[in-house]
């Protein structure tokens, strides 16, 4: 690259802003408040309370409030948020427009069949495009997010299982989960009564055949497999293990968090996949809000149909029906219909997108090759072959100068980009993943690419100043040993001044 | 394609640079046998006016211009437009979970507010980020007090949300030992616990109850720690809080709940924000994020993701829970509305909502419908109907009018309560004296 390296990020002006409760004054307004207009009703006096301690503000401290706070933060618009497994592209904004129209988020959850026809039907078309999309049956909408679609997925798959046991299958303690997984598989396989028995990595970056051969026993319930997986590599003998796993008696998870590289191109059904998740807000644009609300959506084959979260949408001629009478399924996992409000700019995303689903995969792995392309002579890249929609580097040739994951991500920051996912996947030491998704454009990920080379070269020449970023920030690197072990997590247990 | 920037020439010399001829050949490591062979069977693109028209359809009978007298879990309160305008800001709506918190610092301060004004509101010491939901705080809250007690039996109140117990139920199904007994519905509409006993980890309870009734959660208290379990306590209307007791100084260790009511539109169901609290001594069993206080390195204070050991990405299978993503734009949100109606505006609204509902029911009591007992209650109600209401309730369904919720619907699900000819009532704020005396004019003119 020839051009002259330019910084994406400068220094501004960072305004100071207080604690909520240290603003405003008992008697303030911040919104219209309404009178009653009829006679004054009262509770026993024994059950009154005094009401919370909040602070009474006027609707412009509000308004400073919070923009100050934003001012603090970066976001997908403020720039390139690579940050693995985490697909954080563009979150169009129609479909804030779309699930904001009052039609949709006016309405009550309990409203009769005939009086929400639009939500319902907006509900079952989602279901069948997402369904469509893996190539598998049919979908539910009610799990919150994607550890909840995970813990969906296996709860039906537990559910399957103590159904065949009735008639006289062996018990299932068990689930396979390989190395590269996510920590939120583990932890659902737990929470679904399951304990964890790890696959190992084969050498070249996914699982193999002949282990799942030796560790598929008879109290094996099945296995939980992110594919694309962590590395970014497509699982390459997916298809044989899951038919060995069927001819087992068991069923496969796939952990839906890379759907965004295979859009139309793999086929879940065709590889044998029974339950898959969603991450609305990876794959389907909706925004991820500092840490939700997602939806994760799942979707099956014809085997757990009958063991999806019910009620379901149903259609009847032109109409749109609860179904509640669902002997298997394995009951409601949310209190109403799960994030209706995300699934309506899921939905919208998919109208806009039609056939270019599959060229937005094309696109992110193209973008993410084209990365790994780009810096593999810079940072070590552990498995050197194409990847998916995310590259995972590590650390290895700026050990020498004591310069870490860690501070390659923070200098990133003063460059202007939020850091890569660092130290995930766990079987890579000290990983840095790399997920441009496609949204990026050519400019930008040379940019990018020029910023992460100059780091590099810093990490040689100019060690400590990878050692002391971020400087421009708000806050620079915190004292996160302290916080956990004399936690303060309210304004109530802070001593001092600021109460 | 909008949000696809590649021109054809970008993907040339893209392709050029990683050594490929054309796109599909990025897929050639997908082994034959899990390739798509069909294409995608979607409807074709449409542009943002064709979208917008189609969506404008659908939601003319999505079911937002219904009047509806019912709450069950789903409230109409005044969402003033400050909220959604500051919510929008997209430095907090794109952004990711706060993971670096030198350019997070909006985020974790916002949510360091949202614990400590949540906890302010339930009277309990320590509040998480969020969960997904109220159902699902209430399940978590469950396994959370199975953990601190070591106990595998767990006491539902059959006067908690129908719809929560069952997603507990859900959650409790695949694990080995539970025990869960619902406690049967009393005749006041309180919940009656007298026949409580064992060793129970846990004592599940929502007040005001899914009849609306505000239950005695100090005895329940009483009674729960003299088996040695816990109490959770939850509600599904923060408003209540406004006035009453909270439920941490009523005894309760672990406290539950759903705050749609705090700025959050009703949205068909969600998303919305499930709360979850607790005492200091539980802190280490609470799942989900939590925010703390801490100094950076030059000794300015800001805030971090903290006490992240219990959590799913450190401790895997020894995770209290799964949980990740989590409601954090809602209790963004949340906070924003909590800042403007401010502790005296909440008082004041809540104390209208006790007025309104008052008024109704009296208004109600008039045409002939029955109360449930004499216990209190906030802004719901349920009441037995005259045999005529059913009929006069379908008939303003065609006004775009939901006079109350047939608790029917629930036939089954409310051990030792007969929900037969019994309806559900709800008002808040924005219901108003004139609407309630035009519904209540609709019910005395009959079917």
């Amino acid at each position: 690259m020839t051009h002259k390296f330019t910084p994406a990020g400068t220094g501004g002006l960072v305004l100071q802003e207080k604690l909520l409760w240290e603003k405003g004054r008992k008697g303030r307004e911040g919104m219209s408040l309404v009178k009653s207009d009829v006679p004054p009703a009262s509770l026993p006096a024994d059950i009154c309370g005094s009401g919370p301690d909040w602070p009474d503000l006027s609707e412009q401290e509000v308004a400073r409030h919070y923009t100050r706070l934003s001012s603090w933060n970066f976001g997908v618009d403020t720039g390139m948020y690579p940050l693995g497994s985490c697909t954080m592209k563009y979150n169009p904004k129609i479909n804030e427009t779309m699930a904001a129209l009052p039609g949709f988020s006016g309405a009550h959850p309990l409203l009769p069949a005939s009086a929400c026809q639009g939500s319902m039907r907006l509900i079952y078309e989602l279901e069948s495009y997402l369904a469509e999309i893996v190539g598998l049956k049919a979908a539910s909408l009610q799990p919150a997010a994607g550890a909840h679609g995970e813990l969906c997925g296996m709860l039906m798959i537990a559910a399957w299982h103590r159904h065949n046991e009735k008639s006289g299958a062996p018990r299932k303690t068990k689930v396979l989960i390989p190395d590269t997984a996510h920590g939120t598989n583990p932890a659902t396989a737990t929470m679904s009564g399951f304990t964890e028995v790890k696959v190992p990595l084969g050498p070249k970056g996914y699982i193999e055949l002949a282990q799942i051969d030796k560790l598929m026993q008879d109290d094996v319930a099945g296995l939980m497999v992110t594919n694309p997986n962590t590395l970014g590599l497509f699982e390459q003998e997916l298809a044989d293990i899951i038919a060995l796993i069927h001819q087992r008696g068991g069923l496969v998870y796939a952990d839906g968090a890379n759907l965004n590289a295979v859009m139309g191109y793999a086929d879940l059904g065709r590889m044998g996949v029974d339950v898959v998740h969603y991450n609305l807000h990876k794959t389907m644009s909706t925004p991820h809000g500092g840490g939700g609300p997602g939806s994760g959506p799942v979707a099956v084959s014809e085997t757990l149909i009958p063991f999806l979260p019910g009620p379901r949408v149903v259609k009847n001629g032109d109409k749109y029906e609860w179904q509640t009478d669902l002997p298997l399924s394995i009951g409601r996992l949310h209190g109403f219909h799960g994030q209706f409000g995300v699934a309506v700019k899921a939905y919208s995303y998919i109208l806009s997108m039609g056939q270019n689903l599959k060229k937005a995969s094309a696109l992110a792995v193209l973008n993410a090759n084209y990365i790994k392309e780009k810096l593999k002579g810079a940072f070590d890249l552990p498995f050197d072959q194409p990847c998916m929609h995310e590259c995972v580097f590590t650390d290895a040739k700026q050990r020498a100068a004591k310069v870490s994951t860690l501070d390659i991500a923070k200098r990133l920051i003063d460059l202007g980009y939020h850091p890569p996912t660092v130290y995930f996947p766990l079987v890579v030491h000290s990983a840095i993943m790399i997920e441009p998704t496609e949204t990026e454009s050519k400019e930008d990920l040379d940019a990018f690419i020029a910023a992460m080379l100059e780091v590099a070269r810093e990490a040689g020449e100019e060690p400590e100043k990878l050692h002391a970023a971020p400087t421009l920030t708000k806050a620079r690197r915190m004292d996160e040993t302290t916080a956990a072990r004399k936690p303060v997590l309210t304004g109530d247990m802070m001593t001092g001044e600021s109460k | 394609m909008r949000y696809l920037p590649h021109t054809q020439a970008d993907i040339d010399e893209m392709l050029a640079a990683v050594g490929l001829n054309n796109l599909d050949e990025l897929f050639e490591q997908i082994p034959e046998n899990s390739r798509r062979i069909r294409p995608l069977n979607l409807p074709e693109a449409m542009t943002e006016w064709e979208l917008t028209a189609h969506m404008q359809e659908l939601a003319a009978a999505g079911g937002g211009d219904w009047q509806v007298f019912a709450h069950a879990g789903s409230q109409p309160h005044h969402i003033p437009a400050i909220v959604p305008y500051l919510a929008s800001r997209s430095e907090f709506l794109t952004s990711y979970t706060p993971y670096q918190p030198e350019i997070s610092q909006g985020t974790l301060q916002a949510i360091f507010e949202f614990q400590t004004l949540i906890s302010r509101l339930v009277g309990l010491d320590v509040t998480n980020a969020s969960m997904y939901d109220g159902s699902t705080a209430m399940a978590e809250a469950t396994l959370m007090a199975m953990r601190i007690t070591k106990r595998r039996r767990v006491a539902v109140s059959a006067l908690v949300h129908p719809h929560w117990r069952q997603v507990l139920s859900t959650y409790l199904a695949p694990l080995a030992d539970v025990e869960l007994i619902t406690l049967p519905a009393g005749p006041d509409g309180r919940t009656d616990f007298s026949g409580l006993c064992g060793e129970p980890a846990v004592l599940v309870m929502q007040s005001p109850n899914f009849l609306g009734v505000i239950e005695d959660l100090e005895a329940a208290s009483q009674k729960i720690k003299s088996l040695g379990g816990l109490l959770a306590a939850g509600f599904s209307e923060p408003f209540a809080l406004g006035l009453i007791k909270s439920p941490g100084e009523l005894g309760a260790d672990i406290v539950f709940g759903e705050a749609q009511s705090l700025g959050l539109a009703q949205a068909f169901g969600g998303p919305t924000l499930g709360l979850l609290s607790c005492k200091t001594e539980f802190v280490r069993q609470i799942p989900g994020r939590l925010v703390g206080r801490s100094k950076d390195v030059d000794g300015k204070d800001g805030f971090v993701l903290t006490l992240a050991t219990r959590e799913q990405h450190i401790r895997r299978s020894r995770a209290v829970s799964n949980i990740c993503s989590n409601a954090g734009h809602c209790a963004l949100t949340c906070s924003i509305f909590m800042a403007a109606i401010g502790g005296s505006g909440f008082r004041q609204t809540a104390q209208v909502n006790l007025d309104l509902a008052a008024y109704l029911r009296s208004g109600l009591e008039k045409l002939g419908f029955r109360r449930i007992g004499s216990a209190p209650v906030f802004n719901e109600f349920a009441m037995h109907a005259p045999n005529n209401f059913e009929a006069v309730h379908e008939r303003l369904k065609s006004q775009k009018i939901l006079a109350g919720l047939s608790l029917n619907m629930w036939k089954n699900d409310i051990p030792g309560f007969n929900p037969e000819g019994v309806w559900l009532f709800g008002v808040t704020e924005t219901s108003g004296k004139a609407r309630i005396d035009a519904l209540l004019r609709e019910i005395e003119k009959g079917a």
